[in-house]
C-alpha cells in the first residue's frame, strides 16, 4: 500500500529481543504480529519495552466465540527512537473465554492503564495486578452485559415500519 | 458514580451547593470537588479532584458521558455505513478521523486510490486540521477568560468550513473518503477560493499572536504550566501537539506516509519546553504548515486532467451516464456496489494524524459485508493520562489552561 515506511528490520529486532521465548511471527497488513503463549506474555512485554517499544497504541481484544477464546493484541511502537516509530508490532496472546484473566501490563507500559480498564468493562476480562481496576466508560448495569462480547447483539429498530 | 455517598448528600443552604459543583470535606484541609459533567468548558466529562487549599493533590478523570460503543455498532453495519458513524467522534475533523478506517479497509480489499483522490483527501484533511485547531484555540480562549480569542477563531474557522462545504457539499461530517477514492472532485473556482482563504489566514495569524499568544496575561497562564518532560510523554503514550510540544518528533503522516503526504513538502513543528504554551505554539505552526499543504494540493490538482475519482475496480462498474456527468461537473452519486461490498477475510491496522493526534484503527473481516471487529483508539483517549499524572501539583486555575492546551475532546475520547 501507499508508502509504508519501515527503516528497520522488525523481524530481526524481535528475534533478538525475544531470544529463548517460544513465539511465532507473521506479517499482517500494516503491522507485524508476534504471538506468544500466555505464560510468557509478561516476559515478552518487558523485553520489547527494553528493546525500545516504549508505549502501547492500542490494546485490542478480538472475541473468537467459535473457538471459545479471546485474542489480546498489544499494538506497540516507539516515540523515543525515530527509527522504530515507522513500524507497528502487535504482541498477541490467546486466553480462554471462560477463564478470562490476563496479567496487567500497566506496570510495564503505563499507557495501558486506561485501556485495560476499558477492556475490563467491555469484555469482562480481569487484569491481575492492575492498581485501579474500575469501570471507566460504562454505567454498572450496562457493563454487566459485557457489550463487546459476541453473544451481546445490538437490537436496532427498523427504519421502515412494517404494514399492519 | 464512583462514590454514591457523595451524590446523595443533599446540598442545604448552609453548605456550598452549586449545580454541578459539589464540595465535600473529606479530611482536614483536603476537599473533593467535582468539576463537570455539566460542560466545564468543552464537553461532557467529570474530573473528580482533591484540593488542598488551592492546589490539586489528586485527580480522577471520569469519562464516558458521551459514550456510544461505536466499536459494537460498527459490527452490525455494512462497511460503508461505518464512515458516517465514525465521523461522529469529531465532526469538525471528519476527514482526518475516517481516512485511517477507509485505508484499513482498502488494505483488506487490496486497492489503492488514484493519485488525484489521494491529493483530494489530503486537501480536505488539512482544511479540517486548521478548522479543528481554530476550534481548539477558541475553547482554550474561553477557558482562560479571553473571549476575544473565542470570537475570532470561531469566526475564522467559518472560512475553512465554507471551503470544506464547497469541496464536499457539507460543512461538517462530509463522508468524503470512500473505499478506493473520494466522493467527488473539486468544483470550478475552488483553487482561487482556497488561495484566498490561505492568504486571509496568513494575515490573521500575526494578529492572533498579538492579541493572544503575546498577551502577558495569557502567557502568564500558559508559560511553565503543565510541563511534560519528553520521557514522561513517551511513557504515557501521548499524541499529537501534546507529544510534539514535549520534543517528541512523531507524526503519523510521516510514520505511515499515507495518501499524498509522501509527495508533499511540509515540516513537523516540535517544541522542547513541554508546557502549555509550547503545545499551543505547535498548533500555530501546524496551521502554517497546513496552509502550505493546501496551496500545494490545489496547484497539483488544477494542473492535472480530471481523472476517475476511484479505483478502476469500482469505477468501471459505474453506469456510462454517471461517468459523463462526472467528467462535466466533477460530481457523482455514491456507487451502488458499496452497499453490499464484501471484504476479503483478513486483518489490517492503519493510523492517521488527526488535529488532536494519532488515531489508530484495527479492522478484521471474516469475508462478509460487515466487519467482524473494529477497534478504535482515538487521540483524546490517549491524552487522558495527562489529567491523572500531570495536573496534580498545579493550582486549580491551571487546570483550564492545561485542559485547553491538550485540546481534550470528550466525544472523541468516549467513542
Amino acid at each position: 500500500m501507499s508508502g509504508e515506511q519501515e527503516t528497520v528490520d522488525l523481524e530481526g529486532l524481535v528475534s533478538k529481543a525475544l531470544e529463548g521465548i517460544n513465539y511465532s511471527i507473521s506479517r499482517e497488513k500494516g503491522y507485524v504480529e508476534v504471538s506468544v503463549p500466555l505464560e510468557s506474555l509478561r516476559e515478552a512485554a518487558l523485553r520489547l519495552k527494553n528493546a525500545g517499544f516504549d508505549h502501547v497504541k492500542s490494546l485490542t481484544i478480538v472475541d473468537y466465540i467459535k473457538k471459545g477464546e479471546f485474542k489480546a493484541m498489544y499494538i506497540v511502537s516507539s516515540y523515543l527512537s525515530e527509527e522504530l516509530s515507522g513500524g507497528l508490532i502487535a504482541l498477541s496472546t490467546t486466553v480462554k473465554r471462560d477463564k478470562a484473566k490476563l496479567p496487567s501490563l500497566s506496570d510495564v507500559w503505563i499507557s495501558l492503564l486506561f485501556q485495560e480498564r476499558e477492556v475490563y468493562e467491555m469484555f469482562g476480562i480481569e487484569f491481575e495486578g492492575h492498581p485501579d481496576l474500575r469501570l471507566l466508560l460504562l454505567a454498572p448495569h450496562i457493563a454487566e452485559l459485557k457489550p463487546l462480547r459476541k453473544e451481546f447483539i445490538v437490537k436496532e429498530e427498523p427504519i421502515i415500519r412494517k404494514p399492519k | 458514580m464512583k462514590d454514591p455517598e457523595a451524590r446523595e448528600e443533599p446540598s442545604s443552604g448552609a453548605k456550598i451547593g452549586l449545580p454541578g459543583f459539589k464540595v465535600r470535606k473529606i479530611e482536614e484541609e483536603v476537599y473533593e470537588v467535582f468539576i463537570g459533567p455539566q460542560h466545564p468548558g468543552s464537553g461532557h466529562m467529570r474530573l473528580i479532584t482533591r484540593i488542598d487549599g488551592d492546589v490539586i493533590v489528586d485527580i480522577d478523570p471520569d469519562i464516558g458521558y458521551v459514550h456510544r460503543t461505536m466499536e459494537k455498532l460498527a459490527e452490525g453495519r455494512e462497511y460503508i455505513k461505518n464512515i458516517p458513524l465514525f465521523e461522529r467522534m469529531a465532526i469538525h475533523d471528519a476527514c482526518n478521523v475516517t481516512v485511517p478506517y477507509v485505508r484499513a479497509v482498502e488494505k483488506l480489499l487490496g486497492v489503492d486510490p488514484p493519485p488525484r483522490a489521494k491529493y483530494l483527501r489530503s486537501l480536505l484533511c488539512e482544511i479540517n486540521r486548521i478548522a479543528a485547531h481554530l476550534y481548539g484555540f477558541g475553547i482554550m480562549g474561553i477557558f482562560i477568560g479571553h473571549s476575544t480569542m473565542y470570537m475570532w477563531s470561531f469566526g475564522d474557522r467559518e472560512v475553512f468550513i465554507d471551503l470544506a462545504e464547497r469541496l464536499t457539499g457539507a460543512r461538517q461530517t462530509h463522508s468524503y473518503p470512500v473505499f478506493g477514492g473520494v466522493k467527488r472532485d473539486m468544483p470550478q473556482g475552488f483553487p482561487e477560493m482556497a488561495r484566498k482563504a490561505v492568504r486571509y489566514m496568513r494575515k490573521r495569524l500575526p494578529e492572533y499572536e498579538k492579541i493572544f499568544f503575546e498577551n502577558p496575561v495569557v502567557r502568564d497562564r500558559l508559560e511553565g504550566v503543565g510541563v511534560i518532560p519528553r520521557q514522561v510523554a513517551a511513557e504515557l503514550g501521548l499524541v499529537g501537539p501534546t507529544a510534539r510540544g514535549s520534543s517528541i518528533k512523531y507524526d503519523a503522516r510521516l510514520a505511515e506516509g499515507y495518501d499524498a503526504y509522501p509527495e508533499l513538502d511540509f515540516e513537523i513543528p516540535v517544541y522542547t519546553e513541554g508546557d502549555s504554551l509550547a503545545r499551543t505554539y505547535v498548533k500555530i505552526e501546524e496551521i502554517k504548515q497546513s496552509l502550505n499543504i493546501i496551496e500545494q494540493c490545489v496547484s497539483w490538482l488544477e494542473t492535472r486532467e480530471r481523472e476517475a475519482p476511484m479505483h478502476p475496480k469500482f469505477w468501471e462498474k459505474s453506469p456510462p451516464l454517471w461517468k459523463k456527468v462526472y467528467q462535466e461537473t466533477g460530481r457523482i452519486k455514491l456507487l451502488p456496489i458499496f452497499a453490499s461490498l464484501k471484504v476479503p477475510p483478513g486483518r489490517a491496522v492503519a493510523r492517521g494524524e488527526t488535529a488532536r493526534g494519532e488515531i489508530i484503527y484495527y479492522v478484521e473481516s471474516d469475508g462478509s459485508t460487515k466487519p467482524y471487529r473494529v477497534r478504535i483508539v482515538s487521540p483524546s483517549f490517549r491524552n487522558l493520562p495527562v489529567f491523572k499524572y500531570i495536573v496534580p501539583g498545579h493550582r486549580v486555575m491551571d487546570l483550564p489552561a492545561i485542559y485547553g492546551s491538550i485540546d481534550y475532546f470528550p466525544p472523541e475520547a468516549d467513542r
